[in-house]
């Protein structure tokens, strides 16, 4: 199943700016501590990383845990110096990774 | 009589046993986490802020905003802001890497609470000193963590 997620940023970003970024992906988080109707418990699956690469550099990361709502959110903010590509990263239980990629167009 | 309130109290006991969680974090746990990041490091009242509402409905999905006091310049930044709780299962919330690069050391998240309790909010700046605020939640629905 393919996995959505969604980052936004402003439309117009000004050299020197500071921008916000948001950005949530698509999964259950799992906790771990809940348990079936058949009384079995449920294996955690959880986001554990998320990840942010402006041209490669890494200018913001998340280490997540079972305490996070489904469908993570994190907002963060970047001052924007540079156009390049905003590549932002997720890892997880049960080999889950996904990336999506932004421009990030500085005016 | 007697013996019929000594049953009701069982009774109520092994029901308040039953609803006990697996596992749960407690204030004890949570310093004990926290001590486990910042390498028992003192951590000072000021510059963070937290915001989170006081009283919330639903514990499934509680935005969170941590806003740190820091000019975010190459010489004066915010290496690391952490969250915590004392009642869910496990302690540990969510850890955030910042730099200079962010600009402005606020995240914002959204997190569970398995029910009312205090949440803590940590930040490391890059001269590796550590700050705290924290905000009693008290939640009315709570997260099914548990199930």
């Amino acid at each position: 199943m393919a996995t959505r997620a969604l980052v936004n940023l402003p439309r117009d970003i000004t050299r020197g700016q500071v921008v916000e970024v948001r950005a949530t992906v698509a999964h259950a988080m799992e906790t771990g501590h809940r348990r079936a109707s058949g009384g079995e418990l449920l294996a955690r699956d959880i986001v554990r990383r998320m990840e942010a690469r402006l041209n490669g550099e890494l200018v913001f990361a998340a280490d997540m845990h079972a305490a996070l709502s489904a469908n993570p959110y994190v907002a963060f903010h970047l001052r924007a110096s540079n156009s390049g590509t905003l590549v932002l990263s997720w890892r997880g239980d049960n080999g889950f990774a996904h990336s999506e990629t932004v421009v990030f167009e500085v005016a | 009589m007697n013996q019929r309130r000594h049953v009701l109290q069982s009774a109520v006991g092994l029901a308040g046993l039953a609803l006990l969680p697996a596992a749960q974090a407690t204030p004890e746990s949570m310093r004990a986490a926290v001590q486990a990041l910042t390498r028992g490091a003192p951590l000072q009242s000021g510059r963070v802020k937290i915001d989170i509402a006081t009283l919330v409905d639903n514990g499934n999905t509680v935005p969170v905003q941590v806003d740190v006091a820091s000019p975010m310049t190459p010489a004066d930044h915010v290496r690391r802001i952490a969250l915590f709780n004392e009642a869910n299962p496990q302690p540990e919330v969510a850890v955030f890497e910042l730099g200079p690069h962010n600009g402005l050391a606020r995240v914002a998240t959204r997190m569970r609470l398995a029910t009312s309790q205090r949440v803590l909010a940590l930040a490391q700046m890059n001269d590796g000193s550590w700050w705290q605020a924290q905000a009693d939640v008290i939640v009315t629905l709570a997260a099914c963590i548990e199930g």
